[in-house]
């Protein structure tokens, strides 16, 4: 039966399915190579070499591109702030939604999921009163825009997050730790922490991503990060723009082939949580007979 | 579940289902009414009202306020401004053939995705590569698209020297709304592979089984199974598409030089400068408008998701 099933299955040929791949992948990889090539011009006479690269990179933190790195620099301070922000806020709410306010676990998603419906460009326009007083309470240090990124992160970090509780059993093991006397930091840092650390590292990476890459905010309330920054330096030197957002474009593939590994089932190179999940398994049917 | 991680927007088949709740006892319940747990929700419901709710409050009725804060309908009358009508007339013309053709091109790479492993190295580049471009590009897909079809962009110059085709003849066009297209396709097709590729992995062997069983072929497994499923997350994915674009600021900022030919950018100039159209608070206007459009398409998609749920119990 499942033989002849087999020969059924809605998979393409293989024929057809690198055809659509091959060809879809090439035109998309146009406009990468084109930035690369980009690059590498020698100005007028023609040709090519890597004098462009070469420049970005001699000339350190104090060259020419000191601007960039500096914008870059704000940038990986927004990702840390905001991954601070959905680490200290998020999730130990959805940890306690999970827990102990069920049904109010659609509210969460709902609010969690509303920011795909406001637009970064519509949550600016009223950001900007609010980051008037902002200014005013901590300074207009840059480090205060990571409040606003935490809302547009949220979406994703709540998926990654909820996958993975969903996947576990929250209820049965912290009552199996609390049962066996462990306090609620305990059940919090030594039980569900580990057993959340895949989702949690991917909200992280992801987060890192979006922020990494968020344009509109910031432009909008005059703060500088490194999409700002390159906006600006494309209008003076277009081949260093191109450099840094061809470098940014491979990290983020990286960071996001990353999460791909750390998310892959079975990999966990840590015995403790896989040896707490265990008895988990178990424990809802023994309770019940 | 992996793949889907990189995805706002994916189906999220574990979120529903709450089969943990049904064997919570006695005592866990009773300690949710007392106040400490109650407390641990506070932060993050300060944090959501104070940085989602009121921003967009602000956002929502400042387009009902003038100039001297007294209530006023001056500005969300300018919504009908032809001006207004015709860019909000660009923006949906551009977000939904940009969401057609995303959509279409899309769902055949996932089509042609079937089948593979998906932790594969194959399925990891493709989810990778589609969650870069998809969320991660604004600004850089402007400068990519620069480095292509720009004035000396490598296709533009292969062209013209190669072929003796001016790809810009009558005109630049790359630095205005038609410019947007390819980018805004550029970015499409890869949300198209990252929402709707979990809901073909959702087809069950079981009915490929049925329909082999039963006599069918290849093609009656699509036309009578396999399209009447995938049709209303195919058209949700297309909505959530809509959306996308319409939303989308970063490369239409970074790549347009002067001119408001989409509502985002109306947004920016009436932010940056208090002299459009001589209203104030323009900008809030606008941001309704975009608002009233957004939770339309929205909820058409959360229906359609809705339905298509049902094939995936």
């Amino acid at each position: 039966m499942s033989g002849q099933a087999k020969a059924f299955r809605p998979e393409p040929g293989a024929l057809t399915r690198w055809l659509i791949l091959g060809i879809v992948g090439l035109v998309f990889l146009v406009p990468i190579v084109a930035m690369g090539e980009f690059t590498l011009r020698r100005g007028l006479e023609g040709g090519y070499d890597f004098s462009r690269w070469i420049a970005v990179f001699s000339g350190g933190l104090t060259g020419e591109y000191k601007g960039v790195l500096t914008a870059l620099g704000n940038s990986v301070v927004l990702a840390i702030v905001t991954v601070a922000v959905m680490l200290v806020i998020l999730v130990p709410t959805m940890i306690l939604v999970q827990l102990k306010f069920s049904y109010l676990r659609r509210a969460m998603e709902f609010l969690c999921l509303l920011p795909i419906t406001i637009p970064a460009i519509v949550l600016v326009v009223g950001l900007a009163p609010v980051y008037s007083v902002i200014a005013k309470m901590f300074g207009s240090g840059v480090w205060t825009l990571s409040f606003a990124y935490g809302i547009i992160v949220l979406p994703y970090a709540y998926r990654a997050i909820q996958a993975n509780l969903s996947a576990i059993d929250v209820v049965t093991l912290s009552e199996a730790a609390r049962s066996l006397g462990a306090g609620w930091l305990t059940v919090l840092v030594r039980v569900l922490l580990p057993n959340l650390r895949r989702g949690i590292l991917s909200a992280s990476f992801i987060s890192v991503a979006v922020v990494l890459g968020e344009y509109t905010i910031a432009a909008l309330l005059n703060r500088i990060n490194l999409q700002t920054a390159l906006v600006i330096v494309s209008k003076s030197d277009p081949f260093v723009a191109v450099i840094f957002a061809l470098l940014a474009l491979v990290f983020a593939f990286f960071l996001l082939l990353a999460i791909g590994r750390v998310g892959a089932p079975r990999r966990s190179r840590r015995e403790p949580a896989a040896s707490i999940t265990a008895p988990a398994a178990v424990t809802p049917s023994g309770a019940s007979s | 579940m992996a793949d889907t991680l990189v995805s706002v927007v994916a189906p999220l088949e574990g979120v529903a289902p709450a089969a943990v709740q049904v064997r919570r006892p006695e005592s866990s319940r009773r300690a949710a009414f007392t106040v400490p747990s109650f407390l641990g929700l506070v932060p993050f419901a300060a944090y959501i009202l104070l940085f989602l709710g009121l921003p967009t409050a602000i956002a929502l009725f400042t387009g009902f306020l003038d100039g001297t804060g007294s209530f006023s309908l001056t500005n969300i009358e300018a919504l009908a401004d032809p001006l207004i009508l015709s860019t909000f007339g660009n923006s949906i013309g551009l977000s939904a053939l940009t969401a057609v053709i995303g959509a279409v091109v899309g769902a055949a790479c996932c089509y042609a995705l079937i089948g593979t492993n998906p932790t594969g190295l194959l399925r990891s580049v493709v989810d990778s590569a589609s969650g870069v471009l998809a969320q991660f590009g604004g600004v850089m897909l402007a400068f990519a698209f620069v480095a292509t079809i720009g004035i000396q962009g490598m296709v533009t110059v292969y062209l013209r020297d190669s072929l003796g085709i001016n790809i810009f003849a009558d005109g630049v066009w790359l630095y205005e709304l038609p410019g947007l297209i390819l980018p805004y396709i550029y970015f499409q097709v890869p949300l198209m592979i990252i929402t709707f590729l979990p809901a073909l992995e959702g087809l069950k062997p079981q009915w490929a089984e049925a329909n082999a069983s039963l006599g069918g072929s290849r093609a009656t497994y699509w036309w009578r199974i396999g399209i009447p499923v995938l049709t209303p997350s195919f058209l949700g994915c297309l909505l959530l598409l809509f959306a996308n674009a319409f939303s989308s600021f970063a490369t239409a900022a970074a790549l347009t030089s002067q001119g408001s030919q989409i509502v985002p950018l109306q947004i920016r100039s009436a932010l940056t400068s208090e002299t459009v159209l001589g209203r104030e608070n323009l900008a809030g206007a606008l941001a309704l408008g975009m608002i009233v459009v957004m939770v339309v398409v929205m909820t058409l998609y959360s229906l359609l998701m809705k339905r298509s749920a049902k094939w995936q119990r």
